[in-house]
């Protein structure tokens, strides 16, 4: 190891940087660019779900039944039809997610304490939605059926009957429920992984492209020494699109971190230089800037996308699968993420991940010399 | 004619001489459908609950036992004190926390109030919304049980007066009554393998050419423009046949989701979202100067936005109105409606004639574009 030969090559790899601004540009304003871009667009809150009542009863009771739904913040009255007819074409067209239909004895079998049943049509295109929804209903409902039942309780002078669970619900964290607390983590997190495994990947496969690696590759530089080298100046620049989408997402979207700055950039970091790695682990498998940019695409955007805990519970996911979410950096560095930001917990709570996080890096440094070893007799 | 068959040829002999690019570009997809497909999945259910019954008492156990029956929660610790609780949730290994107090059972059958706490993970918001939900109305359920098992010992001629009311809704659901999130993933897999396949095939056509500086020599050449961009395309255009093939076999094979429509439709619709998706890598590589611009230009400007913003996961109705404008120049927003209703709802082509027409809309603008994008660079 020589400190000279790493730092020529990081200052001849700088040069090559910053000769190509546009490059440069890229790299730290498309991270902020694209967090700005999915940060206002990306929510799952469902609220204000389209609603359309057919109420065949029209009396007192089933107005008051139907206005329950609309003092809940998740339902919006969105139409009244008058005909059966009319549903399935609000729901094919998509106008509407649920359409409630009340029977014409409702009110007769509300006032008699009778068992009414009402039908809820739901579009189950989007089944978690859908699924969603279906619980809104039946909370809706059964809230609706046991104030009817505490009110004659106590018409009837048996008001001491009723029971009543005084249910506190309390979320921790995130008491909003504000879904950009949930997914922005996970914006960072791919859009991190994209910019980094992308630039370091492209800068290797291009020198051997041009046949430029072979020089090096002959001089007196060892394996190591070339991989700091090439990967330092990108995990500068990382590291500050990082801070700087950091940075937004506190001051635009309001993610603040709750745990402390420095547990994040030391997880960061290392994440960081995971990242690096793995792009120059792709970039000794292949030959050209066309296998590795399919390869790194390939292996990174969906994978990371969906295997890393974004918006994808891994508890649904088969063993199998789940096996393969373990060699993914991203899954890591979420959890650490949403740990120290939205949960603001302490080291005790992420230290699994970390020590997976460095795991990876060293695996990929490691496998990254082996192949530049072989490559270079 | 003959022109655009020799670059065609050339075309092939150059994809294959790159040992690693054809079985990347078929055996990808593959995999992906397979790993992904059995990924996406939103389906909120086994909740994993931590039970912290302080009480030990019937009411306790049977209440905790309704939680776990409904069937949306499983039960992950069993904790003994409130303090404990939180800390399963701070670790993650609960999303909540059901605490019944000490004297609960003996609240609930005398005439206080029963106090009952249920701690959330807000960090993993869709969990906790749906495990809320279900919990309220698994309480009042259990409110109303418990009140009208009470009523047994009362004066008849008071209980005449009394009406249980219950309204129960009958769900009826249209399209995926299983709410299998999956059936709505799949399709939406399929679609972005596609997109990213074909996108990253032509980014590079032209301006790896540019890069080597074998494009002087195709210029100095009769070719014109418009032969070298069908060249450069038609290649691309038999590899996406063959991986909508392969991709499609797989999804039916692996996921048994059958296609509702016509498969006819099905295939004609898939070409020509390819051949926007083609265009526009097409397009991406007439613009930028060296390959690794390209990639830049094509990864962080059409293939992550268009995986955000066109409606794979995230309802495009919930976005700010500037961002729904610009998801309509993405090929893949038409797609994923083009094919979630084939696979879901079994919709005949009459009613996707205006995805099909955005599609072929963008196909001919961004193949035009690319084409005197290129015409000016030749003066």
């Amino acid at each position: 190891m020589s400190g000279a030969r790493i730092s020529t090559i990081m200052i001849k790899e700088l040069r090559q940087v910053s000769r190509d601004p546009a490059t440069l540009g890229m790299l730290l304003v498309v991270p902020l660019f694209l967090l700005l871009m999915f940060g206002f667009a990306i929510n799952l809150d469902t609220k204000h779900i389209q609603l359309a009542a057919l109420d065949h009863d029209k009396t007192q009771f089933s107005r008051e039944f139907l206005q329950s739904f609309l003092h809940s913040e998740y339902f919006d009255l969105k139409t009244v039809i008058d005909r059966e007819g009319q549903i399935d074409r609000l729901l094919d067209t998509g106008q509407v997610l649920v359409a409630l239909v009340i029977p014409t004895d409702f009110g007769r079998n509300v006032a008699n304490g009778k068992k009414v049943e009402i039908e809820a049509v739901v579009d189950g295109s989007n089944g978690t939605t859908a699924a969603t929804a279906i619980g809104y209903v039946q909370a809706v409902a059964a809230d609706y059926s046991q104030r009817a039942f505490v009110r004659s309780l106590e018409r009837a002078g048996a008001g001491n009957m009723k029971t009543t669970i005084d249910f506190q619900p309390r979320v921790l964290f995130n008491p909003e429920l504000r879904s950009a607390n949930f997914l922005i983590p996970g914006l960072i997190v791919l859009i991190l992984m994209m910019t980094a495994v992308l630039s370091t990947t492209l800068s290797i496969v291009r020198e051997k492209e041009r046949g430029t690696m072979e020089q090096i590759l002959v001089s007196p530089v060892r394996p190591l020494e070339l991989i700091l080298g090439k990967t330092v100046p990108y995990l500068v620049i990382s590291l500050v699109a990082a801070a700087t989408i950091l940075a937004t997402s506190r001051l635009l979207f309001g993610v603040t971190v709750r745990g402390s700055w420095l547990d994040l950039g030391i997880v960061t970091l290392i994440f960081l230089f995971g990242c690096l790695g793995f792009g120059v682990l792709l970039s000794t498998l292949s030959d050209s800037q066309q296998v590795a940019f399919l390869l790194s695409s390939l292996l990174t955007l969906l994978p990371t996308f969906i295997l890393s805990g974004f918006v994808f519970p891994f508890r649904n996911m088969p063993l199998f699968i789940q096996a393969v979410s373990y060699l993914l950096p991203g899954r890591y560095y979420l959890a650490a993420l949403r740990a120290i930001m939205v949960k603001g917990v302490g080291f005790w709570a992420f230290g699994n991940q970390v020590a997976a996080l460095l795991i990876f890096a060293a695996a990929t440094g490691g496998l990254s010399v082996l192949r530049l070893r072989s490559q270079g007799r | 004619m003959r022109t655009i068959g020799f670059i065609i040829r050339k075309e092939f002999q150059q994809l294959r001489r790159d040992r690693r690019l054809l079985p990347l570009i078929f055996l990808s997809p593959v995999i992906q459908i397979a790993l992904l497909g059995y990924a996406a999945n939103m389906d909120v259910k086994d909740i994993p609950l931590a039970i912290c019954d302080q009480d030990h008492s019937v009411e306790s156990r049977q209440l905790a036992t309704s939680f776990l029956k409904s069937g949306s929660y499983v039960a992950s610790a069993y904790v003994p004190d409130g303090r404990r609780a939180e800390r399963t949730i701070e670790e993650g290994k609960a999303s909540l926390a059901l605490v019944i107090p000490p004297g609960f059972g003996r609240q609930l059958k005398g005439t206080k109030t029963a106090p009952l706490q249920l701690l959330a993970d807000g960090s993993d918001t869709q969990s906790a919304a749906i495990g809320l939900t279900y919990a309220t109305l698994i309480v009042s359920q259990e409110q109303t049980a418990r009140a009208v098992q009470r009523l047994a010992g009362l004066d008849p001629r008071v209980l005449m007066q009394i009406k249980a009311v219950l309204v129960d809704p009958a769900v009826r659901v249209l399209y995926n009554p299983t709410l299998a999130s999956r059936n709505f993933m799949v399709p939406g897999v399929l679609a972005m393998i596609l997109m990213i396949i074909t996108t990253i095939l032509t980014s590079l056509a032209i301006v790896k050419e540019k890069e080597l500086g074998t494009l002087e020599q195709l210029i100095v050449t009769p070719i014109t423009p418009r032969q070298l961009i069908i060249g450069k395309l038609a290649p691309f255009v038999i590899i996406s046949l063959v991986i909508i093939t392969v991709v499609l076999l797989a999804s039916l094979l692996l996921f048994g989701i059958a296609v509702r429509g016509s498969l006819l439709v099905l295939y004609a619709l898939s070409l020509l979202f390819m051949l926007s998706s083609l265009g526009i890598g097409l397009f991406v590589s007439t613009v930028a100067r060296t390959q690794q611009q390209a990639m830049m230009i094509a990864m962080f400007f059409f293939m992550m936005p268009m995986i955000i913003l066109s409606g794979f996961v995230f309802p495009i109705e919930s976005m700010p109105p500037v961002i729904q404008a610009v998801t309509y120049i993405f090929p893949l927003r038409y797609y994923f409606v083009i094919i979630r209703g084939l696979f879901l709802k079994g919709v005949s082509f009459g009613e996707l004639w205006k995805q099909t027409a955005a599609l072929a809309v963008i196909g001919v603008v961004v193949i035009t574009a690319s084409v005197l994008r290129f015409r000016k660079r030749l003066e």
